[in-house]
């Protein structure tokens, strides 16, 4: 892994022709991953304490955590569209993303003060929809800074430095608990002041990446601005059917690990530990995979990275489940989320006009976020149908035969002349 | 502005971020620390006034040096002083026999237990639980007991919900295991529904019991059995059944107000009849399972609104007109000993 923080030029956008050596990761990457850090320590120390909180403080049962818990979820996913778009129209995805981060850290302000399911809900959804609106225009911005041969990297970069924060977060919550017993409004308060580092950070120090106007300023003629038409363009519309057919096949996490107690063969009170083990994969792949993602190309790396899924698949219900069958299961799980979760963002920001960059990557996003609950709500009724073990050799059948007829697609969609 | 002045910025910001933060860490810790040394508000009495006679078992919450301590107090007099037992717990159900106590512990990884204590209250045994503590019951003659706990995990790539409610010899012995793997039958048909969550036990004896099953948007009220290993439904629509000492009726938490708010109110079924009768002036927004302080009488926790962490237990009557008195101060997971 190499990572300097050697300054570059504003923007960063430079790297035309030096492809020999590898340049340092740039400005606009670190700046954003720093930003995604604090930010996920922030969110991750409250999710991490929340169903403490609520049944203990609060007092909501099962149900009413379930039902919360579902709008976490749900929420994020279709306003993503809608801040994807904005960063596009006006040009300026530094700042729709610093309305989502600043959303979100409002919310952490609610979140001291509420009381009860409903207040909670709102809150609770409040940050979602900050999450949703910043997503697509800091991978845009990241996409914009970074020259075409390093995206892997970068995205690799961006996404282990968010993923270091969402595995501190759940850390520093404890370790506050442990100072303060039953100091839940500790945990909320230093939540909202790693929230507040973040949106300063990035309002402050954060680069103004504009893809318009730095086009512009390159090649004459300012490029027209965001039309919906950029959306439906021919080379990102493969992107869109992939992703969403490979997004089909992926069930969430929850059931792989479910199928993985299902077994037997690890103590369930391990279960919190399944996360932790996957994002520490995650965060430790996520620069190596993005590289060679750069080198062998980003698309093979997406689809070939959907097999790791599917390893993920069939380790979990192997007949004889022990340790390592689990903890190949987290690091095939953490391989999976390396090789596409950054890399699908480094793919559609190159597949779009730089006018429809935030667009281009938020309809990417949204399409696999609606293919996975739909994949999830589907495996639901399979499981209950043919078991875990069957249900989940099924879905990895499919998966592979997916994988393969993706495969077609690879070399038109890592070939396709990229826009820059 | 300058990118000088940007930087002195973001410094001046971060620094006054964290010396707020700091300052409002050490100083709850300050507070929190003080709280817990100071001597409880509550008058006190030595165990041995009250362990012989029936008597309510509850955990005490006052913000004190007693704070999640099992107290005890006699049935007769329920609002005068408590006995300390010196075992902390999040949740306690207790018999003559002994008692059931399901307690946190947040290390850096928190890890939960149940630990079953003997009637002078020594430990005899200890498991590990999967999740947040629930409930707990045992049976009438403390043969057997209950757990349920929320297995709730932390991520936000994915998360899961759910709860694990299991039975088992009271101080080691058999295990039924989750419930959840026992045979699952509604309205007459066995069904498999992948989504099933079974919580709030309550014990008819040492082999039926009831409790609620969650299945869609569902709840259903349960007749469950140990040797056949079977969940049968009664009727729909209750939370966390309590049974009556006289066997006749269940009380239990029913939602109101279907649709997305929840706020619950508490119902007693004739088990005979199926006759239901809300408590229309009794507590809304109640969450807990309910427990008999006699026949007619039933007994609940609720948060304070005012004071965090501090929650009162509190009796009604079972007629739909009756309103809650106090019955304890600071007091949560009361069981009644007789």
């Amino acid at each position: 892994m190499y990572i300097s923080v050697r300054d570059r030029p504003a923007g960063g956008t430079t790297a035309h022709g030096s492809t020999s050596t590898r340049p340092p990761v740039g400005r606009v990457v670190l700046t954003l991953g720093v930003v995604s850090l604090l930010t996920d320590v922030s969110s991750e120390s409250v999710s991490a304490i929340l169903p403490l909180y609520l049944t203990a403080v609060v007092g909501l049962t099962p149900v009413a955590y379930g039902l919360i818990d579902g709008l976490y979820q749900g929420v994020s996913a279709l306003v993503r569209l809608g801040g994807g778009w904005l960063a596009d129209a006006s040009d300026r995805p530094k700042w729709v993303a610093f309305l989502g981060y600043g959303l979100s850290a409002v919310a952490r302000v609610f979140l001291l003060f509420a009381s009860g399911a409903a207040g909670i809900a709102a809150v609770v959804t409040a940050d979602r929809i900050g999450k949703g609106i910043r997503t697509a225009p800091r991978d845009a911005m990241i996409s914009t800074a970074t020259p075409t041969e390093h995206l892997g990297r970068a995205f690799g970069v961006h996404r282990m430095l968010d993923t270091i924060g969402a595995a501190l977060g759940p850390l520093i919550a404890f370790g506050l608990l442990w100072l303060v017993p039953g100091g839940y409004s500790v945990v909320l308060v230093v939540s909202l002041a790693f929230a507040i580092a973040g949106v300063a950070l990035l309002g402050l120090l954060g680069p103004d990446v504009r893809a318009r106007r730095e086009a512009a300023a390159r090649s004459g003629p300012t490029p027209p601005p965001f039309r919906w038409r950029d959306l439906t363009d021919a080379r990102l519309r493969p992107l869109l059917v992939v992703a969403g057919v490979l997004g089909l096949l992926t069930i969430g996490d929850g059931f792989i690990y479910l199928a993985l107690l299902d077994h037997g063969g690890v103590n369930v009170t391990w279960f919190p530990l399944f996360y932790v083990g996957t994002n520490v994969a995650y965060l430790v792949l996520a620069v190596p995979v993005g590289r060679l993602a750069d080198r062998v190309g980003r698309a093979r790396t997406l689809v070939v990275g959907h097999l790791a899924l599917v390893g993920a698949y069939l380790c979990a219900v192997l007949p004889t489940s022990t340790a390592a069958a689990t903890v190949g299961t987290l690091l095939l799980l953490g391989t999976f989320y390396a090789a596409t979760d950054g890399v699908i963002a480094a793919i559609a920001g190159r597949l779009v006009p730089a006018q429809a960059r935030s667009s281009g990557i938020a309809a990417a996003q949204t399409v696999v976020a609606l293919a996975r609950m739909l994949a999830s709500a589907g495996f639901g009724v399979l499981w209950l149908l043919l078991g875990p073990t069957t249900a989940m050799a099924t879905v990895a059948a499919l998966l592979v035969i997916a994988v393969l007829v993706a495969a077609t697609r690879i070399a038109r969609l890592d070939g396709t002349a990229v826009t820059s | 502005m300058s990118s000088r002045a940007r930087v002195l910025a973001f410094v001046a910001v971060v620094v006054a971020i964290a010396v707020a933060a700091t300052t409002y860490v050490v100083t709850e810790r300050r507070e929190v620390r003080a709280e817990r040394a100071a001597e409880p508000a509550a008058e006190q009495a030595p165990i041995t006034e009250v362990t012989d006679g029936p008597r309510i078992v509850f955990r005490h919450t006052g913000l004190d040096s007693e704070y999640g301590v099992v107290a005890v107090v006699p049935l007769d007099d329920p609002g005068g002083p408590r006995a300390f037992t010196g075992v902390t717990c999040d949740r306690v159900a207790a018999r003559a026999e002994g008692a059931s106590c399901l307690v946190s512990d947040l290390g850096v990884a928190a890890s939960y237990e149940g630990v079953e204590l003997d009637a002078d209250w020594q430990q005899v045994d200890s498991v590990d639980l999967p999740g947040i503590p629930s409930r707990t019951r045992l049976s009438p003659d403390g043969t057997l007991a209950a757990t349920t706990v929320f297995v709730a995990g932390h991520s936000y790539m994915s998360t899961g919900f759910s709860t694990a409610t299991e039975v088992h010899e009271f101080g080691g012995g058999e295990r039924w295991g989750n419930l959840e793997k026992f045979q699952l039958v509604i309205d007459g048909r066995e069904v498999n529904p992948v989504d099933r969550n079974v919580w709030g036990v309550t014990f008819v004896d040492d082999e039926t019991f009831y409790a609620t099953v969650a299945t869609g948007d569902r709840t259903w009220l349960v007749e469950g059995d140990l040797t056949e290993r079977t969940l049968t439904s009664v009727s729909p629509d209750a939370e966390c059944p309590a049974l009556s000492p006289d066997g006749t009726r269940v009380a239990f938490k029913v939602d109101v107000d279907p649709g997305r708010r929840i706020v619950w109110q508490v119902a007693v079924q004739d088990l005979a009849t199926g006759d239901r009768t809300l408590l229309e002036a009794g507590p809304r927004g109640i969450d807990d399972q309910v427990e008999w302080l006699d026949d007619d009488t039933l007994i609940y926790g609720l948060p304070r609104a005012d004071e965090p962490g501090v929650t009162d237990t509190w009796a009604v009557d079972t007629t739909p007109e009756a309103t809650p008195r106090l019955l304890i101060e600071q007091a949560w997971s009361a069981t009644v000993v007789r």
